[in-house]
């Protein structure tokens, strides 16, 4: 069970309270009428899906029901730092792939 | 390989059965292989032997970082269908079917397959119309189902709990006689053994760190056995496939998460069938040993790590002893999680790639053992050939780009 920050709420609060909802920084095409097949797809179904550092967007559903992001180690479920959206994250190179940390 | 059967066992007796022969070698890997297939699961395993039998290519060696089968081969719950909607799927899925019920000759060796029929259990108006709709479909497809009321599932699983006044009542179900489970280790041993009498070279202990190209083509493949080359490497890696996918600079529309499963102590024969509901999100058989084998959700996040979330068990266990009363005072004695490679529209990827000579066989999600046998061989066929089995042509990679998805999700009573 991972215990998140939410970044507006400013609270810490249990994983059920939130929903999660896939790879953070994915911008959609400004005209996608004007982009190909190919670059569309690419947007809509495919993802880094990396083993370590990771960042997505979580829904606080149960709470104030708004975006934000969070930095979480894949491998080890540390959570690294939650952040507005909008924002840009602090944590970004993996320094190992595999990291050694309490599963929260 | 020395042939399995009554009169060995009998022959062996004799020696206290010390004198077996190792179901296959461990060999040094060579410099060059014609394919190499990572990953040496069930599915990775079976591509292997069927390249060897049906296409004569025996030059072949399966890297596995762990040992074989112990990534999502020996972490799921077993079952074997093929009732789902699609054409294109219930095909592929058919046709892995056809290969189980002669698997055991085929391999001489015991895969357990046992067809105890399989229920998906229906709990409310609409889920009694997308079964009835795909109970017509599989019908059309060749595949044998029945729609059945609730008096019908009672008679199968008299223990199953079919007051109308629960949460989610069952309503009825649809029912695949030639469904059931099989022994899922057994499947990659009789695999690998079947794959290296045929003279693949299964190397364990071996972790691709790296795909090695040149102007756009696969020269070989870095390992921590140091480097091994090859103009055809198949990535056969599940839930690690983003990772071999990123050594190369590719992204898949993958997702990584852990899907969970867990056993009881042994009970006394209880459940002759495998029940499963996609509405309450839980699976029940009962394995020849005894135990409850019961299967539960992915978490709903990403994540490498096998194990998955506790309150996604609670989930399951709440639906199980709703479902059957009675087995809220069986213990559980193990659970564990597996790193299930999902994508976004429930269907395998059967696939070359933009870079030459490298396939990928994943996204096969939460529901990849039942296809082990037919997965190997339509991926053997695209090896052999380079070119996609006729099966498996609708599962390429291109299909996320052309939009022509094979839409599984929730409507052939996959359990997620």
């Amino acid at each position: 069970m991972h215990h998140i920050y939410c970044p507006y709420c400013e609270e810490t609060r249990e994983e059920e309270e939130y929903s999660y909802t896939g790879e953070a920084h994915i911008e959609r095409p400004k005209d996608p009428a004007a982009i190909s097949d190919e670059a569309w797809g690419d947007y809509l179904f495919f993802r880094s899906n990396p083993r370590g550092i990771h960042h997505e967007m979580w829904y606080h559903a149960a709470g104030c029901r708004r975006y934000f992001n969070v930095t979480r180690n894949t491998q080890s479920y540390q959570i690294h730092e939650t952040y507005k959206m909008g924002e840009l994250p602090t944590v970004t190179v993996p320094k190992e792939t595999v990291q050694k940390g309490e599963a929260s | 390989m020395k042939k399995y059967s009554g009169f060995s066992l009998f022959k062996h007796s004799l020696s206290h059965h010390e004198n077996w022969q190792a179901a296959w070698r461990s060999p040094q890997p060579k410099k060059e292989y014609d394919v190499i297939i990572v990953g040496g699961g069930g599915h990775g395993l079976a591509t292997a032997y069927y390249l060897a039998k049906v296409h004569g290519i025996t030059n072949v060696a399966v890297l596995e970082k762990g040992y074989l089968g112990g990534g999502n081969t020996a972490r799921n719950t077993t079952i074997v269908r093929s009732n789902y909607l699609w054409d294109e799927a219930s095909k592929l899925y058919d046709h892995s079917l056809d290969l189980w019920k002669d698997l055991s000759q085929d391999l001489n060796y015991n895969v357990m397959f046992s067809q105890r029929g399989v229920l998906n259990l229906g709990h409310n108006l609409q889920d009694m119309r997308d079964i009835e709709r795909r109970v017509n479909a599989n019908r059309l497809n060749g595949i044998d189902g029945v729609v059945l009321n609730t008096a019908e599932v009672k008679e199968i699983v008299p223990v199953i709990n079919d007051s109308q006044d629960i949460r989610y009542p069952v309503l009825g179900a649809s029912w695949q006689a030639t469904g059931g489970v099989a022994r899922h280790d057994a499947v990659a041993w009789g695999f690998a053994r079947g794959a290296d009498s045929f003279g693949v070279d299964l190397i364990q202990q071996c972790e691709v760190t790296d795909i090695i190209t040149e102007e756009g083509a696969v020269v070989g493949v870095q390992t921590t056995q140091g480097f091994i080359g090859s103009k055809k490497v198949a990535c056969v890696t599940a839930g690690n496939s983003g990772v071999m996918a990123a050594m190369v600079g590719l992204r898949l529309p993958i997702e990584s998460r852990p899907l969970q499963a867990l056993v009881s102590e042994p009970v006394k024969p209880i459940i002759d069938t495998v029940v499963m509901s996609n509405a309450v999100h839980a699976y029940v058989s009962q394995s020849d040993k005894g135990d409850l084998v019961i299967g539960a959700g992915t978490d709903s996040y990403n994540g490498y790590g096998q194990r998955g979330s506790f309150h996604i068990v609670e989930h399951t266990l709440s639906a199980i002893c709703e479902l059957f009363p009675m087995f809220s005072r069986v213990r559980m004695n193990r659970a564990w999680g597996g790193v299930v490679d999902t994508c976004p529209d429930a269907c395998p990827i059967i696939s070359k790639t933009s870079v030459k000579g490298l396939y990928f066989n994943c996204g096969w999600g939460t529901g990849g053992f039942k296809a082990t046998p037919g997965s190997g061989h339509v991926f053997a066929h695209t090896l052999a050939h380079d070119e996609a089995h006729p099966f498996a042509a609708p599962f390429s990679l291109d299909r996320f780009n052309t939009g022509h998805l094979i839409d599984e999700h929730g409507a052939a009573g996959v359990a997620h």
